[in-house]
């Protein structure tokens, strides 16, 4: 047994005391925490710009905020949510504390540009905020020109540099796991032998080296024209606006693949985890990975097919974009025959992921529909746009994440969480999310448009039933905080592997050790080899 | 060789296992950070491919306006401190202590040298009022209807060259950095891997220059015009 | 139009196309979320943990399985891709007979000229049965028009012409609305499109002419900024004439051809110099700055007026003259 109390040893948090310890840190499990404490405050600002959109939908009037107000909430609604919680989110916080340990490594390739990275993540949050503050931005979080350029009286060059900085973030840590996952396994462990939670954080890692880049480079010229009135978007030179949305989405649609592919790797993790059986089809499962990051580079026009791109590139488009569409039918199928014939427990994180499994279906499916051009010319820039890409990223990536954050808890803290609360909230955050947004796809189809502060009074009753669900929501994510930072204090004593799970991180102590291992581990099976973890009777739970 | 063996153990990190480890990691992660770069250039270059396949002539037109000669200079002068810089890691190689610090000093003068020159053209654009944004811009050879597209090219040129110029700027911070570190007596034979990876920066940039200048300067250029 | 409803109405030729392509995919995707939704919960159920040490046999994949579960959906998704692709052809290309109707779109609020000159303004009139063209232009940002009942959208930027069409099936009042985010007032850019038997429709075109037809208007505009001077109907002027112009070939020099559509038309008005005509020299000066998108229009209406037209019987009906309404008067 390897239960022990979190006062007697020392381990990674009382491994130093004070603000020095935490803000010069070079473990990454506490450069983990750091960003989980700063994603932590932009979903709650971007929740509270969410909360006050769904209270002024209620009406079919613009009466709550101003037109000029409710589009800067929107906007800052989505820069906070994606850039600041959404994108860092699974890698940044799960992802910097363990993929070092499933991999046997004692840290990152660089520990000083991790702790860069989030120091850069908090300079650009930093912006972002003033800019927020300071009167907000209203051009949609998509910046499109000339409204960005030449019309918008907002703070548009504050936030474009707050997305800025918090690119480059995003680059390094991606580049960081890139050479982690490379040239850091220990002896035995081979590609083959990692965990699909790193098969998926390293190909999230590519999109994010090769993708983000292109919004910078977007953004800068985005900036030149605004100050310096440089003319590279301007119609009436003979720029081009619709050049923009081009480099624009060719980042921002590999974008969605890096919110979505680590939660996926999560759910990897739990599903096994929680049936006590490998993952079905697994190297089918990791290439499924890789093949979502390449075939998310080509397919971004299908954003721009009413935009006045040609009709063949349409064409194009809608093609690959259903090619994209099978590796993530793929790890759907493999997950659900890895329940086949398991040992199934409902601990939270797998309610958290069979609620994954459920949405993302039909987030992915409601897809199938915008890359087919005939009926995404009536759909797109509509609610069922949106509802599709909330069922992904909250219905999905959320859940994964709530779930991983719940299943790690007790290795990240040496705490347990209280499983009643936590299967409650799971199941209020299920129903709530439904309610929210499964009414929107009826709204996007019906042809209410997207970033409408108000709308004719024959939808309103579909918009008061979204308010309603996001009001149960809200509550919804109100009980985690409570009940996480609970735990700290009075929540049971962790033992080293509360699940019986496989993976390095749960042979190691709760919470690690500074280095993360006493020993560097010699790899000798594969990822979800449970033959020997219940060899070695691991007290549970 | 006991002073390298020391060399190697203070420069290793504790997160690697052994050196080779760490600068096959720092190889592999500068690598990494070029090929961003290229993406980050590349959205530029997308942007000029639309734009000159849209006004071939005007494009033309306007790219004959900058000086060519001074811009192969520049070329060369850059060449030249790829040169140095090379030789700068060659000096790492051997460990010749002197040397790193020679050549690295070499490679940010040439720097430099290609900043000023860069100063002046960008000044002689100003005087000539080909700064696009501006009320005064006029280029010639090209009718009203076309000033506008011709300000295209010029917000290209602008922001291209003045993207390369910061990364110019960065190269020419870290090279003081390193020279400040080279004559502590940080590098020798055993650890100079700042130098070398510094150095693939520095080609990079280079290399950058190499496909702005035909592309920016030499477009329908025939040699004695 | 209050009324709460599930289902928008069908209100052109491609409504319904769109709908059947809709709910075969609602049914693949019904099928797979109670396939996926139902494997979950019995799995989930039938191999719940019974004791603490149970140990799972571990089922080995295969490539069967695997090639199956992934052929079966692409072929289902290429069957998408297909339909999705014929639906979108059949709503991308307006038949030649179509009518034509302009629309600028300017923060905030559509303005739309038809061709006997009558305006509107957030509001088309159009009569049911007859295919309509709307060609587009922004004066200011980017904009969308979209008409739900219709199932059409096409982004309006500037700086070009963009076109959608359609053939309204149904009498009726339908929403238009901007679906491209331009600002402040984005969401009151919203209007009505009237749908009309014909005979109501002639009836309003009548009663609503006032100030010419499009092409009269631009025939005023064409004198006045002494287009004429140059553009001379017999062609002894410096500048081709624009006389059985509209829908030709145009030879330019340097090699290449284009055709005079309103593209060109509006292009050689704003930006004369990048296409240049064989044969001449380029001399046209530039009118942007002069003529407002509105105007554009009414010129390019005047030069199409001027030039061949295919004769269709809607064309042969639309110049006999009708009792009651504006006819551009044509050369």
């Amino acid at each position: 047994m390897i239960t022990t109390a979190v006062q007697e040893r020392e381990h990674y948090l009382n491994a130093g005391y004070g603000l020095k310890s935490w803000l010069l840190t070079k473990d990454h499990k506490r450069i983990g925490l750091l960003y989980l404490a700063t994603i932590t405050l932009f979903f709650f600002l971007g929740g509270a710009f969410a909360t006050l959109i769904r209270v002024e939908l209620l009406t079919p009037q613009g009466d709550l905020v101003s037109s000029e107000t409710y589009n800067k909430l929107f906007t800052m609604h989505a820069v906070a949510m994606i850039f600041f919680f959404m994108i860092p989110s699974i890698p940044a916080v799960l992802g910097n504390f363990f993929l070092p340990i499933m991999i046997g490594a004692r840290d990152l390739a660089f520990p000083k540009i991790n702790l860069l990275s989030w120091y850069l993540l908090v300079a650009g949050g930093l912006f972002s905020l003033f800019a927020m503050i300071a009167g907000g931005v209203d051009t949609g979080w998509t910046f499109y020109t000339p409204y960005s350029t030449s019309y918008s009286n907002g703070w548009v060059i504050a936030t474009a540099l707050g997305i800025f900085i918090a690119g480059f973030s995003s680059i390094l840590t991606g580049l960081n796991f890139i050479v982690t996952v490379h040239r850091m396994r220990a002896p035995g462990m081979t590609w083959f032998r990692l965990p699909l939670f790193v098969w998926s954080n390293y190909a999230t890692s590519l999109i994010q080296v090769l993708g983000t880049p292109v919004l910078a480079v977007t953004i800068v010229l985005l900036f030149v024209e605004r100050v310096f009135h440089l003319g590279i978007f301007d119609p009436a030179r003979g720029g081009d606006p619709v050049l923009f949305q081009h480099l624009f989405w060719f980042y921002s649609h590999p974008a969605v693949y890096i919110m979505v592919l680590p939660a996926m790797g999560v759910i990897s993790e739990l599903i096994s985890a929680y049936s006590r059986k490998p993952v079905f089809g697994y190297s089918f499962v990791a290439f499924s990975s890789v093949a979502i990051a390449v075939l998310g580079f080509l397919v971004w026009g299908h954003h721009l097919f009413v935009s006045g791109q040609s009709l063949y590139a349409g064409l194009v488009f809608s093609f690959l974009s259903y090619f994209v569409a099978i590796p993530s039918a793929i790890k759907v199928f493999n997950w659900t025959a890895t329940l086949y014939k398991g040992s199934i427990t409902y601990h939270t994180p797998m309610l958290y992921a069979f609620g994954f499994i459920g949405l993302f279906t039909v987030g992915g499916l409601t897809g199938l529909f915008l890359a087919a051009l005939g009926i995404d010319v009536h759909v797109t820039d509509t609610y069922f746009v949106v509802a599709h890409f909330h069922y992904i990223m909250v219905g999905g990536t959320i859940m994964a994440y709530l779930g991983g954050l719940h299943y790690w808890w007790p290795k990240m803290t040496g705490r347990m969480y209280p499983e009643g609360w936590a299967r409650l909230s799971a199941l209020v955050i299920f129903l709530g999310f439904n309610l929210t947004f499964f009414p929107q796809f009826i709204l996007g189809y019906l042809g209410m448009p997207r970033r409408y502060h108000a709308y004719p009074e024959e939808f309103q009753v579909l918009n008061v039933l979204s308010t309603a669900g996001a009001s149960v929501l809200a509550v919804g994510y109100l009980m985690p905080m409570i009940y996480f930072i609970w735990s700290l204090r009075y929540g049971k004593i962790a033992p080293a592997n509360p699940w019986g799970a496989t993976g390095l991180e749960w042979r190691t102590a709760s919470p690690p050790p500074l280095h993360n291992f006493d020993e560097t581990p010699i790899v000798t099976h594969g990822a979800y080899d449970y033959t020997t973890v219940m060899g070695e009777e691991i007290e549970v739970g | 060789m006991a002073e390298h063996a020391q060399a190697e153990s203070l420069a290793l990190r504790v997160q690697f296992d052994t050196a080779e480890q760490q600068k096959d990691a720092s190889t592999l992660g500068m690598w990494i950070f070029l090929i961003t770069e290229i993406m980050f250039f590349g959205g530029m270059f997308a942007a000029y491919t639309v734009y000159r396949t849209w006004y071939p002539t005007v494009f033309a037109v306007a790219s004959t306006s900058l000086n060519a000669p001074i811009g192969a200079a520049n070329t060369c002068i850059l060449l030249f401190s790829s040169f140095t810089m090379v030789m700068a890691v060659r000096a790492g190689q051997l460990g010749h202590q002197k040397m790193i610090v020679l050549f690295l000093v070499l490679t940010l003068l040439f720097g430099f040298a290609f900043l000023g020159v860069k100063a002046v053209e960008w000044n002689e654009k100003f005087e000539e009022h080909h700064i696009p944004g501006q009320a005064a811009f006029h280029l010639e050879g090209l009718p009203a209807t076309q000033q506008g597209n011709a300000q295209l090219f010029f917000s290209l040129y602008f922001a291209m060259t003045g993207l390369h110029a910061l990364h110019m700027v960065i190269g020419a911070g870290i090279l003081m950095v390193l020279i400040w570190q080279a004559r502590k007596g940080r590098f020798h034979a055993a650890y100079y891997t700042p130098v070398d990876v510094a150095g693939l920066y520095w080609h990079f940039v280079d290399i950058i220059w190499i496909f702005l200048f035909p592309l920016l300067y030499l477009i329908d250029r025939h040699l004695g015009k | 139009m209050g009324e709460f409803q599930l289902f928008p109405v069908q209100a052109s030729s491609l409504a319904p196309e769109v709908d059947h392509l809709l709910y075969f995919l609602l049914a693949v995707t019904v099928f797979f979320t109670l396939l996926i939704f139902g494997a979950i919960f019995y799995f989930a159920i039938r191999y719940r943990r019974r004791s603490e040490k149970e140990l799972p046999h571990v089922v080995h994949g295969g490539y069967t399985l695997e090639i199956l579960w992934s052929v079966i959906p692409f072929g289902l998704t290429m069957v998408m891709f297909t339909w999705g692709a014929s639906v979108f052809f059949a709503g991308a290309r307006p038949p030649d007979n179509a009518m034509q109707i302009y629309a600028v779109g300017k923060q905030w609020m559509w303005k739309l000229e038809h061709m006997e000159g009558v305006r509107e303004i957030n509001e088309l009139h159009v009569p049911v049965g007859r295919p309509i063209r709307i060609t587009m232009a922004s004066e200011d940002v980017i904009h969308s028009f979209y008409v739900p009942a219709f199932r059409t959208k096409q982004d309006v930027v500037p700086g070009r012409y963009t076109t959608t069409w359609f053939t309204p099936t149904k009498v009726g009042k339908y929403h238009l609305f901007c679906a491209e985010y331009c600002g402040t007032r984005h969401s009151g850019m919203i209007g009505w499109v009237y749908v009309m038997e014909p005979r109501d429709y002639e009836n309003w075109l009548g009663g609503g002419a006032v100030g010419g037809s499009l092409a009269e208007n631009g025939k005023l505009l064409f004198e006045q900024l002494a287009c004429s001077n140059c553009h001379k109907d017999d062609n002894s002027g410096r500048c081709p004439t624009l006389v059985g112009l509209f829908g030709k070939d145009v030879q330019l020099s340097g090699g290449g051809r284009v055709k005079a559509d309103e593209a060109y038309l509006r292009e050689s008005i704003l930006q004369p110099q990048a296409k240049i005509v064989a044969g001449y020299e380029p001399v046209m000066p530039t009118f942007t700055g002069l003529v407002n998108e509105d105007q554009v229009v009414q010129l390019v209406e005047y030069v199409k007026s001027l030039g061949p037209k295919p004769v269709t019987p809607a064309n042969a009906a639309a110049a006999a003259p009708r009792a009651g309404s504006a006819v551009p008067a044509k050369k």
